[in-house]
């Protein structure tokens, strides 16, 4: 006899009392597992499609708005292309890509456009937008970036490879133009164009976006430098930033950082990605509310019925000599089981609810968590212990005469 | 074991009962007492303020030099667990656990590990005429075996003294009879036994008898 076999045993006896508990528990648990589940993926399908709205910091001039930005995006104040490599070599969490672009305004057969150096690789990788639509490969994680999950649509892949060689490959002499410069100029891809007095080659005509990029030029940063004349200058640098790391001020870190420099964000991504993130935090922390009272008071309510049930055989064992500390921990030690056994198959219940609904109710594919489990023993374990200290308690303070009657 | 005029009142219903009233009594180490009066004369609290269960309103208890109720309910707890056994009416016995472990509850409150515990219990139901019983249930017993399973309980941890409510009361008499023989065999073994009673055969196999009366001890015989 030890205290976990008396304890299991009379849990067992009196199992058919016990299910109403244990189901309580076991359901709550599922249901916030489920929707923590769901919610992690369903989050990161949102993070997707925000991210292919591009960046969402901006560093610019002191002197710069970011309604100039946006408006000409050819604002005449830079600042050193070093800044990048600050940022790059900083120990600044939560910066996903930084794209340094200079800008030049151009004219093309009486035309205007936008001649816009990059450096090639993060500048597309930023514009997850061009990615999404199998142009370009996205980076492989971050938090604006989701890995890859099963049933997702995906790039077709040799278009992708054959693209991000290009890319990664552009050189001095070529240039990438956007859907209007190639159709306003009727110019296709292997074509050569003679910009500020250099020909360079047409190495790929971009996707039409509906943004201001179909009317850009872009080439090497490095190039347009020399073509601009002035030094190695940029005039923006965009950055995709982590919404939870710009939430806890990465902004302000970038600005001091960069004291010479402003930084904005574009806050309606930035606003979009934490008010979603926020709802589903609120109903996950919803649902666990309920989950807490509910659970807890069936949990309560029992362990009180089953110390009044119990009161002659805690009486009985006081007699024979057992103290208020082993009848504290008879009844702990059954809400610690009943938390663990809770916990546990309220995970499994959970996650085979998340992963059969997510894709028809939320229309995204969910994978289990292991991770989940240990939030789910803990809140299970912790609502039943909580749940039954009074009653413990109470059952420690029993007097025993009371319990025994008869004597 | 030493009383001390001991008193003990209960509310009732905004009255207060007096169930113990400047009782005083020395029962000698080996004795076997038998508690004897009519209901409500305050047999029952008696037994319970000799075991450390109900602390007296005025007086004292001494159980081997110690006052009983300056203890702690924890010292008291150990000091039952090491020293008294109890008996009760209707047994008591834990009902989702065998016999075997009904017995070994005690051994397992005293610290002996699984495999001595069941050694221990697995004889004192031998010595009971249950050996054959260990795995069965209370509700799997007759009333008689489940009387014998809670003596052996009480054998386990071989206290000095117990104290025995009613043992018979719910037994037939060939069956009560085999309960008294073994209080009796416990009583010559040099363990001293209170047994309160209604039953006058019962009370006959005891060395002495106290007669409670409305709280007081009103006689005493031989």
């Amino acid at each position: 006899m030890h205290l976990r076999k008396l304890v299991w045993r009379e849990m067992f006896e009196r199992r058919n009392q016990l299910a109403t508990s244990f189901l309580a528990i076991l359901l709550g648990i599922a249901v916030v597992v489920s929707i923590k589940n769901i919610t992690f993926y369903s989050e990161k399908a949102v993070a997707r499609q925000l991210d292919a709205l591009g960046a969402n910091i901006l560093v610019l001039p002191k002197s710069v708005s970011l309604q100039d930005y946006y408006s000409a995006d050819m604002q005449n104040d830079e600042f050193p292309e070093e800044y990048v490599q600050r940022l790059a070599m900083s120990d600044l969490q939560g910066l996903d890509n930084l794209s340094p672009k200079l800008s030049l305004p151009v004219k093309l057969k009486d035309r205007g456009f936008t001649l816009t150096g990059i450096l090639p690789k993060s500048e597309f990788q930023a514009k997850a937008m061009w990615s999404g639509a199998g142009i370009f490969t996205r980076p492989a994680a971050g938090c604006g970036t989701v890995a890859d999950v099963p049933g997702a649509s995906r790039p077709e892949a040799k278009e992708t490879l054959v693209r991000q060689r290009v890319i990664e490959d552009l050189s001095g002499t070529e240039v990438l133009i956007g859907a209007d410069v190639a159709t306003l100029l009727g110019t296709k891809e292997g074509d050569s164009l003679d910009v500020l007095g250099r020909t360079f080659t047409v190495t790929a005509v971009l996707p039409e976006t509906g943004t201001v990029d179909d009317s850009r030029i872009f080439a090497h940063l490095h190039t347009v430098q020399e073509l601009a004349g002035k030094g190695p200058v940029i005039n923006a640098i965009e950055i995709v930033g982590c919404c939870k790391e710009i939430s806890d001020g990465l902004v302000s870190k970038i600005n001091k950082l960069l004291p010479d420099a402003k930084v904005v964000t574009v806050t309606q991504v930035v606003d979009t990605q934490v008010k979603t993130n926020g709802m589903m935090s609120r109903l996950s922390l919803i649902f666990l509310g309920i989950i807490v009272l509910v659970g807890g008071a069936s949990i309560a309510n029992y362990m009180y019925a089953n110390v009044y049930e119990r009161r002659r055989e805690i009486g009985t064992l006081m007699a024979l000599g057992a103290g208020s500390g082993v009848i504290l921990k008879m009844f702990l030690l059954k809400a610690l089981l009943l938390g663990l056994a809770g916990g546990v198959c309220g995970y499994v219940l959970g996650t085979v609810l998340a992963v059969a609904l997510g894709p028809r109710l939320a229309g995204i594919p969910v994978l289990p968590m292991p991770v989940l489990v240990l939030w789910a023993l803990g809140i299970s374990i912790l609502i039943a212990l909580a749940a039954s200290y009074f009653p413990a308690r109470r059952a420690a303070r029993l007097d025993p005469c009371a319990t025994l009657q008869e004597v | 074991m030493r009383l001390e005029s001991v008193s003990k009142s209960y509310l009732h219903r905004g009255r207060t009962v007096a169930a113990l009233d400047n009782a005083s009594l020395e029962i000698a180490a080996g004795d076997f007492v038998a508690v004897v009066g009519p209901s409500g004369s305050g047999k029952s609290t008696l037994l319970l303020v000799l075991g450390g269960m109900l602390s007296p309103s005025t007086g004292k208890v001494h159980l081997n030099g110690h006052s009983l109720y300056e203890l702690s309910p924890n010292q008291r707890a150990e000091l039952r667990r090491q020293k008294i056994g109890f008996v009760f009416q209707t047994f008591n016995l834990v009902p989702y656990l065998t016999a075997l472990e009904n017995v070994q509850i005690p051994l397992y409150l005293a610290g002996l590990d699984e495999a001595a515990q069941k050694a221990r219990a697995a004889t004192l139901l031998e010595r009971v005429g249950l050996g054959d019983r260990l795995d069965h249930k209370p509700a799997e017993l007759s009333i008689g075996q489940q009387q014998r399973v809670a003596l052996a309980r009480v054998m386990a941890n071989d206290p000095e003294i117990i104290l025995a409510d009613e043992p018979t009361g719910n037994l037939d008499p060939d069956t009560g009879q085999q309960i008294l023989d073994l209080l009796a065999e416990l009583n010559r073994e040099g363990r001293t036994v209170v047994m309160v009673t209604h039953d006058a055969r019962a009370a006959a196999r005891a060395k002495r008898t106290l007669r409670l009366q409305a709280g007081q001890i009103s006689s005493a015989s031989n």
